[in-house]
């Protein structure tokens, strides 16, 4: 065998895919004749043709599951930032959200002055707007951060924000002041955030569906 | 499937772990086949196995993206298996034969969960044989032998895995072979 080292080494090169063509023919030239390289060369590639049918195993089927538990813990902000990326929809259901609470949020805040919307003949004493006897609102009537008193006539609705009605006698400085006019229209009363929140929603919702 | 792996281990880095599970998914069946015919121990496959896994995670900030990520995994696997191999206490070989009809005994209980063609089962045989010639190489012929011929990777990527030259490559399969070849000759 070990006379062969050369013709050996040509094998080797062989299944290693190394040969060049002067080199297989010198190869195969030696093999002719050479009936002790023949068997080698047949045992090598026997060899090869028995490694490759050795038998083959699987991982049992828990084994990812022992893998991952085994991780050292992930950084806590993955979670959450994982469980977006699986529900795009509610998170941005739930981004919307956020800016349209802190949109009416900025807006319920944004002053506590005494708003009125622009009507003629109004009377404002302080936080409290009154509507003068004999005066007549032909439009809606929207206050804010104040009371209202009505004792001319409103053809509209009105709402109040952050404050209400005074419709029963009350004592304000000199004078006694009542609401003893008349509305011709729905009267919403908003004094709680919530509300504001459904008023606004509404509003929105109105806004949007009316067929005007 | 390149791709997919390529784009969960964009995610590990990240630190998304849960990206993790199926890399591990996709490689779990190759790396303990590989650990399992450097071993020859059901046991010790799994354990070492599972301990690459993790080694690549934690290590995955060091993985060079441009190359393949299944290179890696195989060259952590291989030099666990070779570490564990050397801690081998001595008298581990001295059971080589208790330990050897484990392994069978482990086989056995593998193959019987899927049926087999009667071929197959008559040469069940024959591959422990085998497997058992393969085992005694000393580790540095044994993985190239594993790898070139049982996972079909070119002398090139063995070359990547074990990260030693190309021709240390060539001049160890030449042996592992010729050393096969005495072994198997009379089978």
């Amino acid at each position: 065998m070990i006379a062969h080292k050369e013709e050996i080494e040509l094998m080797h090169k062989y299944l290693d895919g190394d040969l060049r063509e002067e080199e297989e023919e010198e190869l195969r030239k030696h093999l002719e004749f050479c009936e002790e390289c023949q068997n080698h060369f047949h045992e090598l590639k026997r060899t090869i043709t028995l490694i490759q049918s050795s038998e083959s195993v699987r991982a049992p089927s828990d084994f990812t599951n022992h893998v991952m538990s085994r991780l050292p813990k992930e950084k806590n902000g993955m979670k959450y930032k994982r469980w977006f990326k699986r529900h795009p929809i509610v998170t941005a259901a739930a981004i919307f959200f956020i800016f349209m609470l802190s949109g009416m949020f900025t807006q319920w805040n944004q002053d506590g002055e005494l708003v009125v919307s622009k009507q003629e003949n109004l009377i404002v004493q302080g936080d409290t707007v009154i509507v003068p006897e004999g005066v007549v609102v032909d439009d809606n009537l929207v206050v804010k951060n104040g009371n209202l008193i009505v004792k001319g006539t409103i053809d509209g609705d009105v709402t109040i924000i952050n404050g209400k009605l005074i419709e029963e006698e009350a004592v304000s400085g000199e004078s006694l002041m009542a609401s003893v006019g008349e509305i011709n229209g729905e009267i919403n009363s908003v004094d709680r955030m919530f509300e504001w929140l459904w008023y606004q929603a509404k509003t929105l919702f109105e806004k949007v569906f009316s067929l005007e | 499937m390149e791709q997919i792996i390529r784009e969960k281990i964009k995610q590990v880095k990240k630190g998304d772990q849960a990206a993790y599970s199926e890399i591990v998914d996709f490689y779990q069946h190759r790396i303990f086949q590989h650990c399992y015919r450097m071993l020859g121990n059901i046991h010790e496959a799994e354990d070492i196995a599972q301990e690459a896994f993790i080694r690549a995670y934690v290590n995955m900030d060091s993985f060079d993206e441009s190359k393949k990520f299944s290179t890696w995994l195989y060259r952590i696997a291989t030099n666990l298996t070779i570490d564990r191999i050397r801690k081998r206490k001595p008298d581990y070989f001295l059971d080589a034969e208790i330990k050897g009809s484990e392994g069978l005994n482990m086989y056995s209980q593998l193959s019987s969960s899927e049926p087999l063609p009667s071929e197959e089962v008559e040469s069940i045989e024959l591959q422990r044989y085998i497997h058992k010639e393969i085992s005694e190489l000393p580790p540095k012929y044994r993985s190239i032998m594993i790898l070139r011929y049982l996972e079909e990777f070119s002398l090139q990527e063995i070359s990547g895995i074990l990260d030693i030259p190309l021709g240390t490559v060539k001049t160890r399969i030449h042996r592992g072979r010729e050393a096969l070849r005495k072994r198997l000759r009379h089978v």
